[in-house]
């Protein structure tokens, strides 16, 4: 530990930190995403550097605090800027210029023409599929305009590893506050007229979560941020611990004030191991700064947080599971009363709260609870991140304000559909699995259904954590259940009865139904199993696993029955029901096949393609191996 | 008057009394809802969902893990309730290989009790699951994982009522089993073999090894001349297997003993009898200075493996008497051929034990002579059962007979041993005589008998004063050694059994879990006591006869080499760590554990930093550092010991606050864990 410095002058070191920032005629910010990074954007870090260099650009890394001359430009890293889709991206400031996809063999241009010549790269803009035209940058990329940024803000333009930078953009100034103006039970107060939500997925007001741990006798208290973000295609927590892991810890700061804890946990996924690299950098700098520790802003109370890596299990984001893995336990849920705001981590009154919720919590006490309930619906006020991915144009990290329908986040920021092929489909829409394997699927039907947590539930569907996987025509919605019941089959911890065989089960009728091994008494055995394992499990993970095939048994019945009753699939996915077919142009008609089909399902005149009727065909695939010319397929 | 709070439970208005769980409260009002994970000594583990019911206002809850809060309203019954319970028999039934017919646990099986119950006549899921290979390694335990329902009782019962903790589980998903670490067997881990995860499983996934075809095979082979010994916990749990009153069973097993074949049928109360004769002696040797006190005792298996693995500096306190079971072989196979004129190698010495972990003591070097051990097998209560129902006999009509002599025969207090408190009440009736005459008498017994974990007493002698402690459950066992080596607790005897209850809740017992039956079983040895015409062991006059022709005085050398023994550490790291600085002259000795989970938890680095800073600076020649193997202490690791000091969740700053401690003088070094301190 570095020595504590009394209540630090936030104010100044800002100051400091802007007028250093604005000696630099541009700043050019390279999105540090895991998503661009994957793409080679620290090559492109490195290339700019060189070019640069070799050109005799003044062009720094790290700020100058203490040398007052000009310099031409700062070159950064940025958290991830959401237009994944679009990586490696380029931004340069104060121009309002965003280039995408950019690569090394790029750089030299993008320095002589817009760092030298102040021109701009037309290739490297983002052209709108829709209109033809060229964008310049956020301001007029549709992908942003149509969003509303505020948690996710900072994300893009941030340098993550900078907390002067942070504190320069009004950061820790809330949590100074609530350490010196407001007491506990205002700063509850505050959350709790906020209407803030849990971001986790249970969607808990978070004031009446901390005043329930606020209101606990017991002195000592802890405060554990939940970042073992594990649904598949979800990633808003690690964006935001990756680009404003100050805001984390400002949250969990707040947080603590708000409860009366002294001690703080941020449970990492250790599969993200920049976020994990990033939160640890930002508590040690927040340390060094006094803005974690002991006396802080002069208030007499202390907090002190520590980063945790994740056992690698799914199972450890239910709360009771990922405090038991913090006391070195085995990750398994325990029955709730009592819950952890009454006893939790080493029995004691614990808030966990999920990264996004506490991300928010600056905002709200920085802008105040009316300001915040502006956005957003009645019950669910705010804005919220969600992970698009799947068959959509412009997969990537968004944010809108809840209720914003479907069809506005898949069509206009996403960009529509993409078919089979990866280009854009108009009439490829399908559904949208939304919530991960806890979640439900979301049909055309539901396109026009505002987005928050209460609309959300009266369908049968939750917000979950975020993610928005979108499915095309050519998605088997079987197929999709039973990815999802392998995905928690997998990550069950095994502890309770109905999730650790009711899902086994469920995940063999499944297999029953895609392999073609289904009858009469399939469904209803999987209705029956999904009904218990939903009412009966212990934990979140049990009592949703079912959703997905509760879901889409609801919304594609008839798919099911076609795989069930006529061993079809419709999407053409499930292998073992394929039905053989004769690509007409390679048939020659040499009648082979139908010689060999062993009942009679295959049609044809000599020297004409021939036909495969479904109906007849048992899908043996003698045909296949008979034909000389490779005409038949699909088996 | 203040009202009564109550709720509702299926109509019937329920009187709140306490009750820890809504679980209780409902099988308070006469409705057994059906629970596998449950149990009232065990912590809540909400995992079986058996005990679901209809909470108005809240939908289903488990019982279990839901506060009986006045004004509930509460069913047990409704359809979806219903059909959760049998969609949960339904997946266990398919979640394993439950084949009743060869099952060992059938008829005492809770998932097969529960199946008929609940009318579950089928299983429709039917994803196989690959079969796992049986743990036999054990002399006292099967495992069969594929049987295991996973409520986690035994789990539970090892690490919190034992403190032992070899059973845990592991993967996830269906793939979830119960294991010893890094699937090891049983018999390669600490497992101290008291039986209880065999006593709580409620299927056949963790039984009772059998030995009944190879005492069979003894029986049947004419060279071999059979003799059993009887413990005293047996007679008061048979009786269970057959539906029958406890204390009546006695002479009907001698009579069901002697129609299997054994030709001598002896009383292990005898041995008791002998054990707290050689033992109070032993115990007023050391008291008059002669060696460490307290005085531990020894007549638990499952605890003497404990104490030898866990706490090796503390065996100079147990005390050196073998166990009654192994008293008994010695003197038999010592006395018994000449009497019965039959060589040692032809005589077959049988144990029937209500424990588990004598099958593991039978087999330990020491009680063996030229490889002949003294007890060939033991059987527990439930093999002698299972062999009576084999042989077909008609248990309950057999008329009763008698046992043989001169083993036959014991005192009263040979009897009580077979329940916690009863070898310190025998101890005292050797040592003080009667102390029942007396009110303060009664009362100080009342306390040793009762069934709290930890009872604690002090008996005032004419000469001097006693403080007694009688532990039950290894975990409190733990406790009370770690108190004793912080010099927080002082005692001068200190009465140790495994299993809770004492010999009567016996791993190898009946199955029937629960206070309430281990009650019944020491109230009826305490009927047998006040129906013995002697209770004091000094009285049994066979007992004296025995001295007098072959042991001599007791402690005495014949005594010495057939009744008492030597224990070793069975430590799985010893010897000093590695040297990495210093050497010679007075310093201060720092080891760094760097045993795997110390090293998980950055060990390494720590010793590395500890290194940088102390090897380094001024005064570096008074620091020994060392790297240690392990030190046992995995969950609290990183651990480091300074001038013998422990320290857990070590740091460096608080490594370096000890090393200045011991530099200024306040941390004084510290030996193994002192145990004498008090004499």
């Amino acid at each position: 530990m570095s020595a504590t410095v009394q209540d630090p002058n936030l104010a100044e070191i800002g100051r400091i930190h802007t007028a250093a920032e604005q000696r630099c005629a541009r700043r050019v910010v390279i999105c540090a995403g895991t998503g661009c990074m994957a793409n080679g954007a620290m090559k492109v870090f490195q290339a700019l550097r060189a070019e640069t260099g070799a050109r005799g650009i003044d062009l720094i890394i790290d700020l100058d605090y203490e040398d007052p001359g000009p310099k031409d430009a700062l070159l950064t890293r940025s958290g991830c800027q959401g237009f994944c889709q679009m990586g490696p991206l380029l931004s340069i400031e104060p121009d309002g210029i965003l280039y995408c996809k950019v690569k090394p063999a790029d750089v030299a241009e993008v320095v002589q023409t817009t760092l030298v010549e102040g021109q701009l790269v037309q290739r490297l803009l983002y052209q709108d599929p829709a209109s033809g035209t060229r964008c310049r940058g956020n301001a007029d990329i549709p992908f942003y305009t149509r969003q509303q940024r505020t948690v996710l803000k900072a994300c893009g333009s941030l340098d993550p590893e900078n907390i002067r930078e942070y504190i320069a953009g009004g950061g820790y100034h809330a949590a100074r506050r609530a350490y010196t103006a407001l007491t506990a039970e205002a700063v509850c107060r505050e959350i709790l007229a906020s209407g803030l939500r849990g971001r986790g997925g249970g969607g808990f007001p978070t004031g009446r979560k901390w005043e329930m741990a606020r209101i606990q006798t017991e002195p000592k208290k802890y405060i554990v941020c939940n970042g073992d973000e594990g649904d598949p295609g979800a990633f808003m927590d690690r964006s935001v611990m990756e680009g404003n892991p100050h805001a984390v810890v400002e949250g969990m700061l707040i947080a603590a004030r708000a409860i009366g804890a002294d001690e703080g946990y941020v449970y990492v996924r250790a599969e993200y191991p920049l976020a994990v690299a990033r939160v640890r950098q930002a508590v040690r700098d927040a340390e060094d700064l006094g803005l974690l520790g002991e006396d802080l802003f002069g208030s007499g109370l202390g907090f002190r947080l520590q980063v945790m890596e994740g056992a690698g299990a799914f199972v450890c984001g239910e709360e009771t599971a990922l405090l038991a893995s913090i006391e070195g336990k085995r990750g398994m849920p325990m029955p709730k009363p009592p819950f952890p705001a009454q006893c939790g981590l080493h029995g004691k009154p614990t808030v966990i709260n999920n990264v996004e919720t506490l991300a928010t919590v600056p905002l709200i006490l920085t802008q105040g609870a009316e300001a915040y309930r502006a956005v957003g619906t009645a019950t669910s006020p705010g804005t919220k991140t969600f992970a698009l991915t799947g068959h959509v144009v412009n997969t990537g990290l968004i944010e809108v304000p809840f209720g914003t329908p479907l069809r506005h986040i898949v069509f206009n920021v996403g960009g529509g559909v993409t078919g089979k092929d990866g280009q854009p489909d108009p009439h490829g829409f399908k559904a949208v699995q939304i919530g991960g394997p806890s979640g439900g699927c979301l049909t055309e039907a539901h396109l026009d259904l505002p987005m928050d947590f209460d609309s959300l539930t009266r369908i049968g569907a939750m917000v979950g954590s975020g993610g928005l996987v979108v499915m095309n025509q050519s998605t088997c919605m079987v197929q999709v259940a039973k990815f999802f019941m392998q995905f928690t089959q997998n990550e069950s911890c095994g502890k309770c009865v109905p999730c650790r065989e009711g899902t086994r089960q469920m995940l063999a009728l499944l297999s029953d139904i895609t392999e073609g091994r289904a009858d009469a008494t399939t469904l209803p055995l999987l209705e029956r199993l999904a009904r218990n394992v939903k009412i009966g499990s212990l934990c979140g993970l049990g009592k949703t696993a079912p959703n997905p095939v509760l879901s889409t048994l609801e919304h594609f019945r008839a798919e099911y029955e076609a795989h069930v009753l006529r061993k079809v699939c419709p999407s053409r996915e499930c292998k073992a029901l394929m039905t053989p077919e004769i690509e007409a142009g390679l048939c020659k008609g040499c009648t082979l096949c139908a010689r060999k089909c062993p009942v009679g399902a295959i049609e044809g005149e000599r020297r004409a393609p021939h036909r495969i009727d479904p109906d007849k065909c048992i899908r043996c695939g003698a045909c296949v191996t008979a034909c000389k010319f490779n005409a038949i397929t699909g088996v | 008057m203040k009202p009564q709070s109550t709720l509702t439970v299926d109509g019937q208005v329920v009187i709140l009394a306490g009750e820890r769980n809504l679980l209780e409260v409902i099988r308070k009002a006469h409705i057994d809802l059906p629970t596998f994970c449950y149990h009232s000594e065990l912590s809540i583990y909400g995992a079986c969902r058996l005990c679901m019911v209809d909470v108005e206002g809240r939908g289903l809850q488990a019982a279990c893990s839901t506060l009986p809060e006045p004004g509930l309203i509460v069913r047990t019954q409704t359809g979806p309730i219903r059909e959760l319970r049998k969609v949960n028999l339904e997946l266990l039934l398919a979640s394993g290989h439950h084949d009743c017919p060869t099952c060992g646990k059938s008829g005492t099986c809770k998932l097969q009790s529960l199946a008929t119950r609940l009318g579950v006549t089928q299983a429709p899921y039917t994803a196989p699951r690959v079969e796992q290979p049986l743990d036999q390694s054990s002399p006292s335990l099967v495992r069969d994982p594929n049987k295991c329902v996973l409520c986690g009782d035994c789990v539970r019962f090892c690490s919190e009522i034992q403190g032992i903790g070899v059973l845990e589980f592991t993967h996830r998903g269906s793939k979830v089993t119960v294991a010893p670490a890094f699937n090891k067997s049983l018999a390669d881990v600490d497992c101290v073999l008291c039986g209880q995860c065999a006593a709580v499983c409620p299927t056949g996934a963790i039984t009772v090894k059998s030995d009944v075809e190879r005492v069979y095979a003894a029986l049947q082979d004419p060279a071999k001349t059979v003799v059993v010994q009887v413990a005293p916990a047996v007679r008061a749990a048979l009786g269970e297997a057959f539906g029958l009153d406890d204390g009546l069973v006695m002479g009907r097993m001698v009579a069901a003993l002697r129609r299997l074949g054994f030709q001598k049928i002896y009383d292990t109360a005898f041995a008791a009898d002998l054990t707290v004769i050689e033992e109070a002696t032993e115990f007023l040797k050391r008291a008059e200075g002669g060696g460490p006190l307290p005085l531990f005792t020894s007549c638990c298996p499952a605890w003497v493996k404990l104490a030898e693995q866990d706490f090796p500096e503390l065996l100079p306190h147990l005390s050196s008497c073998r166990s009654p079971q192994q008293m008994f072989g010695s003197l038999a196979k010592d006395v018994l051929p000449g009497d019965l004129g039959v060589a040692r190698e032809n005589l077959v010495v049988v144990a029937i034990m209500p424990c588990t972990a004598k099958k593991f003591e039978a087999r330990r070097a020491e009680f063996a002579v030229n490889g002949n051990p003294d007890v060939d097998f033991v059987l527990t209560t439930q093999e002698l059962a299972a062999m009576i129902q084999d042989s077909g006999l008609a248990f309950a009509e057999l008329a009763p007979e008698s046992l043989d002599l001169p083993f036959g025969f014991k005192t009263g207090a040979g009897l009580i041993f077979g329940h916690s408190g009863g070898v310190s009440e025998a101890v005292l009736r050797y040592v003080a005589g009667d102390l029942g005459a007396t009110a303060a008498g009664q009362e100080l017994l009342q306390e040793v008998r009762g069934e709290n974990g930890r009872k604690e007493v002090t008996v005032t002698l004419p000469d001097r004063t006693l403080r007694l402690a009688v532990v039950q459950g290894l975990a409190n066992a733990r406790a009370l050694v770690a108190e004793i080596r912080a010099g927080q607790a002082d005692f001068d005897f200190i009465e140790v059994m495994a299993c809770p209850g004492g010999c009567i809740g016996g791993g190898g017992q009946p199955v029937a879990a629960g206070a309430g039956v281990r009650r019944r079983r020491a109230t009826a040895l305490r009927h047998l006591d006040t129906a013995a015409d002697l209770h004091r062991p000094q009285e049994n006059h066979f007992l004296q006869q025995t001295y007098a022709q072959r042991l001599g005085q007791p402690n005495g050398p014949v005594a010495h080499r057939l009744l008492h023994t030597r224990y070793a550490s069975r430590r799985r790291i010893q010897g000093e760590g590695i040297q990495l600085s210093g050497a010679g002259a007075a310093r201060i000795p720092v080891s760094v554990c760097v045993g795997t989970a110390c090293y998980l938890r950055g060990s390494q680095d720590l010793l590395k930093r500890v290194m940088d800073r102390l090897g380094t600076e001024d005064g570096a020649e008074q620091v020994d550092i060392r790297a240690t193997f392990c030190s046992e202490g995995c969950d609290r690791g990183p651990t480091v010991k300074v001038n013998g000091h422990t320290l857990h969740h070590a740091t460096l700053d608080g490594v370096l606050d000890l090393v200045a401690a011991a530099r200024a003088g306040s941390l004084p070094p510290q030996e193994e864990p002192p145990c004498a301190a008090s004499h």
